[in-house]
């Protein structure tokens, strides 16, 4: 299944949030998009997995989903969003019971997920027992568990101390590896992005519009950002994000 | 300095060592526990001087009855069958009128806080609602409901509806949104959105509010048993305070204040139970 954005364009009241925005999400690809803060990246995730309507433009889905696949567009937020009343294993089983998935099928699926994040052990912990990259690593458990077509994921790891990122990064290439999915994942951090991503959509200051989109071939499990030809991109992104940072923020001077 | 160790006091170079002390601690506090005994003791001294200043004379018995002699109506009472009389029905009262407030309440108060149309329509109408004295209603609710219980039941259910709407909805504004979104963005079923993040989320507001809502019921039932009841704890204190038996009248108060504490203590256990999850 991929996944087409056509045209896109949105604002809030009279505040012009995003601006013609096209592209394309192959099926079993990462794509990253960066910009500047308030380009409106959160907004446009929100569009593609339909919590939102943008004013203009659409997003179709090109295919069908896997028929085992529960939740085709699943989120991964940046809060985590586990429910603080249900314990680690409670909060994969309410996404699987309410999809009619229960008893012994749904166990199999909890220990799975949980063995494929290593929280085997935290299966009865409550979250508030639990750190913080554990407890993102339980939000992508659960949104493992309802076996997606394409992850959506906002800042999933800023929330997150910087040795924590690095290695829930290796977590999500290791995944991903094994078995690819499709991914959107909006992210500050470029090293997140050339590490994850297949295809960089970079974007504007708001009204966010499509500056350039970068493409790395080289696979995912191999990369290690000392490479000068990565380096050279993430320097290319930097400089990309850098002119359009610094503008926005003139112009919240002026404002 | 690279060396990172803190015991020595680095930095300024000055001939001899400064004065090491500990800093001062300054956390700590509001986080209110409460120890077992501490709530018994205050009653126990309360009690024991009440008791020591009616034997010593210093409180005249016409001001306050011996707590001792209370004690002795109190056992009377049991004993005679009749502490049962007065009991059952006041307890049945409470039970079933209350029971019937706080679930109109916090169905009322969910739905206020999930349909625009409710919130519009109902939150002036409770406003006005809320700060009518209930007790002045009675006369109205015995010509529709009957001089019998159902009057009764009436009276109180909507003592307690009231204040449960107001918690319930109150709760349910301040349930992190963000858990809602992650429950559409899982397609989770709008009951289970209810629920199982709603109602949840919104627990520990509900529950505090019937702490609230459950002390108004007492002081109802006790309102409403005094306005016309052969039986029951509110008939017993009347009987005792038209003929001036401050014993009588006194137990009658404390089988109150013991409900009172035994309803505090069940909401308590009930918290702890559904609200593990805070630790
Ligand atoms: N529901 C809303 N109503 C009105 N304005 C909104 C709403 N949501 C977002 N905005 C505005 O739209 C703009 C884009 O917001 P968005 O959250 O998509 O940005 P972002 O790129 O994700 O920013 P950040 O990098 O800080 O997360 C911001 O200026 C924000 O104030
Ligand atoms: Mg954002």
């Amino acid at each position: 299944m991929d996944l087409r954005l056509n045209s896109i364009s949105h604002r809030y009241d009279d505040l012009e949030v995003l601006r013609d925005i096209s592209l394309d999400i192959p099926a079993g690809r990462i794509v990253c998009i960066v910009g500047p803060s308030g380009c409106g990246k959160s907004t446009l995730l929100r569009f593609i997995g339909g919590l939102e309507k943008p004013t203009r433009g659409e997003v179709l889905q090109i295919g069908e989903a896997p028929a085992d696949s529960l939740n085709p567009l699943t989120y991964v937020f940046q809060d985590f969003a586990l429910l603080p009343w249900r314990t680690v294993e409670g909060n994969i089983s309410l996404v699987l019971n309410d999809h009619g998935v229960r008893g012994r099928e749904a166990e199999e699926i909890i220990a799975d997920v949980l063995a494929r994040t290593k929280l085997s052990e935290f299966r009865t912990a409550w979250p508030r027992q639990l750190s913080g990259g554990m407890k993102q690593r339980v939000a992508i458990a659960r949104a493992l568990a309802v076996n997606p077509a394409a992850l959506l994921m906002d800042e999933p790891l800023s929330a997150l101390d910087s040795q924590t990122r690095e290695l829930l990064m290796d977590d999500l290439v290791g995944l991903w590896t094994r078995a690819p999915f499709t991914a959107v994942y909006v992210t500050h951090n470029l090293s997140e992005a050339v590490r994850l991503g297949h295809r960089i959509v970079v974007l504007s200051r708001r009204p966010g519009e499509i500056r350039e989109i970068v493409e790395i071939d080289s696979p995912l499990a191999g990369r290690d950002l000392a490479e000068p030809e990565l380096d050279a991109r993430q320097k290319h992104l930097w400089a990309l994000m850098r002119a359009e940072a610094e503008a926005a923020d003139k112009e919240l001077a002026h404002g | 300095m690279a060396d990172g160790s803190l015991t020595s006091p680095g930095g300024i170079a000055t001939g001899d060592r400064p004065e090491a002390r500990p800093v001062r601690f300054r956390g700590g506090g509001f986080n209110p526990t409460s120890p077992r005994w501490v709530g018994a003791a205050v009653f126990v001294v309360l009690i024991a001087f009440l008791e020591w200043g009616t034997r010593a004379g210093v409180i005249s018995n016409l001001t306050m009855p011996r707590p001792s002699d209370v004690f002795a109506t109190l056992v009377d009472l049991a004993r005679s069958g009749m502490l049962w009389t007065h009991l059952v029905p006041s307890l049945t009262r409470l039970a079933v009128g209350s029971a019937l407030g706080t679930l109109a309440g916090i169905f009322v108060g969910v739905m206020i806080g999930l349909f625009s149309v409710a919130r519009a329509g109902l939150v002036p109408l409770v406003a006005a609602l809320f700060p009518i004295p209930k007790i002045a209603l009675l006369p109205l609710f015995v010509i529709w409901f009957g001089i019998d219980e159902a009057s009764k039941y009436a009276l109180i259910a909507f003592g307690t509806f009231t204040p449960t709407v107001v918690a319930t909805y109150g709760a349910v504004d301040t349930v992190d949104r963000t858990l809602i979104r992650m429950g559409q963005s899982f397609g989770l079923k709008w009951h289970t959105i209810v629920l199982r993040i709603v109602l949840p989320g919104a627990m520990p507001g509900i529950l505090s509010g019937l702490r609230v809502s459950l002390a108004i019921a007492i002081i109802l039932l006790v309102a409403a048993e005094m306005l016309g009841a052969e039986y029951g704890i509110g008939a017993y204190i009347l009987q005792a305070g038209s003929l001036y038996d401050l014993e009588r009248l006194f137990a009658g108060v404390a089988i109150l204040s013991l409900l009172g504490v035994l309803v505090s203590a069940a909401i308590g256990r009930i918290e702890a139970r559904l609200l593990r999850w805070r630790g």
